[in-house]
């Protein structure tokens, strides 16, 4: 249990600068003026004319139409906010020498690691939930089914505690925030973008880039589907990336 | 308390210590001393298990360093050189934090806080963002840290960079209140600070230890002849000066400065240890000089330090089997 004062430093550390806040803005307004109400407008839109139109009647869902659009920008919102995030957790300490505080106080470096992550996944849980003013003004004026916006919530949480464990990796191998940040990025573009390669790397290394691929994994998630195989990939890409750092931190010591 | 067993460290292919070996009972306050890069830093990063040694062994409070790390931190109190302070956080928020990690008890824990910020001085500036403080006030922040859970092993890393004469003081005096039951090992550049509160001084060098002994006496073994502090008055220096090296015992004879067109200072040195002080005398005014002063002096911490970290490179086989190591 001591992994707790880390976390709720790191917490409060959040919420005492502006980073916290500038992120939550930018999340909120990205998503909801920008994506959210355009989606949303278009599928009321169509939704009048569906009255004249029995075909349009057919076609429109608001689930397919506007959440499932939601969720995507939302998942490349935190693409570009979690960084942001956990840029600082490891290189800042290092910057600062409190690197050999933290290190020297009785606590292990897991805890010292769960204290962080677990603090800046519980900012995007925050996010998270200031972005579910989206849903909740559709459930007034629509009738969208529950489950796939559950789902699709766990898939954010999913997805972003991979992000997340990604960033914290890359933070403890660098005591420059920036870089920290822009090799975070390029990390997650890259996984982002594979097996778009599909056409010409042949049909197996297409078929395990594609496997490979953060984003692609959400897709069931979105549809309300919860696949065990993709559950697993994102707990096991945050364990993966998690280890990796208790490693780096290690390593950093031994190496001095 | 503390024993350590052949430490070495290296970083890469350079050895930061090597084999480093010493021992420090309870209660006692132990100062490291060396220019920067010998090693001062590294020992302590391993006792306070940072880092493990590449080998070699150490013990705090009976704990292996490696194996029982934990317990290693737990009973050790340690100011790091950059003073690790999270910029963000009120004095009392950042002690609060540390008590908490420190696993000091709920009920005690606002009572040490202000405990500590009582010893350090820090009651004034409790409430002040740690990043907006002055050098002197974070030192005093990062000490209160390190004495926050009354450690049984206080290891202070330049405990007194960055203050002013007052303030040094104070945190001196702070340090020699602190001993008692309490083991202390701090490392500085000040001299004179090690002759002032340490019991006992190690002189670090390149990674390795070329003296322990306690200020005194390392200021009295070191001394490789007994110095005395002459100043004649005569017509003729040279005069003066041949015939100082004429008497029996010299080992060398300076003139340190003129005091006026007829009196000069003199160093005189003796072999092996000779009290000459009187036969100076005797020549002196035999010859109808004036004897302005004469005085014997100690070497100070300084000039053993530079002596000892200056030595050359052949002479290290023969510091090694002397009696200070």
């Amino acid at each position: 249990m001591n992994w707790l004062p880390i976390y709720k430093k790191e917490l409060r550390s959040y919420f005492s600068s502006p980073i916290a806040y500038v992120l939550f803005f930018f999340f909120a307004a990205i998503n909801g003026a920008w994506w959210f109400f355009w989606d949303f407008q278009r599928y009321l839109i169509l939704s009048i004319q569906a009255t004249q139109n029995p075909y349009y009647a057919e076609a429109l869902n608001v689930n397919e139409m506007v959440i499932r659009n939601l969720f995507g920008n939302i998942a490349l919102v935190l693409l570009f906010c979690l960084p942001l995030l956990t840029m600082r957790l490891f290189a800042e300490e290092k910057k600062n020498g409190t690197y050999e505080l933290l290190f020297t106080l009785p606590i292990r470096d897991g805890e010292t690691l769960m204290g962080k992550f677990l603090a800046v996944w519980t900012v995007l849980a925050l996010m998270l939930a200031l972005s579910a003013i989206y849903p909740g003004v559709m459930a007034l004026l629509t009738n969208p089914e529950p489950w796939p916006i559950l789902t699709g919530y766990l898939g954010m949480l999913l997805l972003g505690g991979a992000f997340i464990a990604l960033g914290i990796f890359v933070s403890s191998l660098t005591e420059n925030q920036i870089i920290a940040a822009f090799a975070t990025y390029g990390l997650l573009l890259v996984l982002l973008s594979l097996g778009w390669t599909s056409g010409w790397v042949g049909i197996t290394a297409a078929a395990v880039l594609k496997d490979l691929n953060i984003f692609l994994h959400l897709q069931e998630f979105l549809k309300g589907v919860l696949d065990t195989k993709d559950v697993v990939f994102y707990l096991l890409f945050t364990l993966f990336f998690l280890f990796l750092t208790l490693r780096s931190l290690e390593s950093k010591r031994w190496r001095g | 308390m503390i024993e350590a067993e052949n430490l070495t460290k290296f970083y890469g292919p350079t050895a930061a210590i090597q084999d480093v070996t010493f021992q420090v009972e309870r209660g006692e306050i132990v100062g490291f001393l060396g220019p920067n890069g010998a090693g001062k830093t590294t020992t302590m990063k391993i006792l306070t298990a940072f880092f493990p040694p590449t080998s070699g062994t150490a013990r705090v409070a009976g704990y292996d360093v490696l194996h029982d790390s934990l317990q290693v931190r737990r009973r050790v109190g340690y100011l790091p050189e950059n003073v690790p302070l999270y910029m963000d956080q009120t004095v009392s928020g950042y002690l609060c934090f540390i008590a908490e990690i420190r696993d000091i008890p709920r009920a005690q824990r606002k009572a040490r806080v202000a405990e500590a910020m009582e010893e350090c001085g820090l009651l004034e500036v409790q409430d002040r963002l740690i990043g907006k403080l002055s050098k002197g006030f974070r030192q005093r922040v990062g000490l209160a840290q390190a004495l926050l859970h009354r450690p049984e092993v206080l290891i202070l890393d330049e405990p007194t960079i960055g203050l002013d004469p007052k303030q040094i003081a104070e945190i001196r005096q702070l340090i020699r209140n602190l001993a008692g039951d309490r083991t202390v090992i701090l490392s500085t550049h000040i001299l004179p600070e090690v002759s002032m509160i340490c019991g006992r001084a190690m002189i670090i060098n390149k990674g390795r230890i070329v003296a322990a002994d306690t200020p005194k006496n390392l200021t009295a073994r070191l001394q490789k002849g007994f110095r005395i502090h002459l100043e004649v008055e005569g017509p003729d220096q040279e005069a003066i000066l041949g015939a100082l090296e004429g008497v029996e015992g010299v080992r060398c004879v300076q003139r340190e400065r003129t005091l006026s067109p007829k009196a000069a200072a003199y160093l005189v040195e003796s072999e092996d240890r000779r009290d000459i002080r009187s036969q100076l005398a005797r020549t002196i005014v035999e010859r109808g000089w004036g004897l302005l002063e004469l005085r014997a002096q100690d070497m100070s911490l300084e000039e053993i330090f530079l002596e000892l970290v200056t030595e050359e490179p052949k002479e290290d086989s023969a510091q090694e089997s002397s009696p200070f190591v």
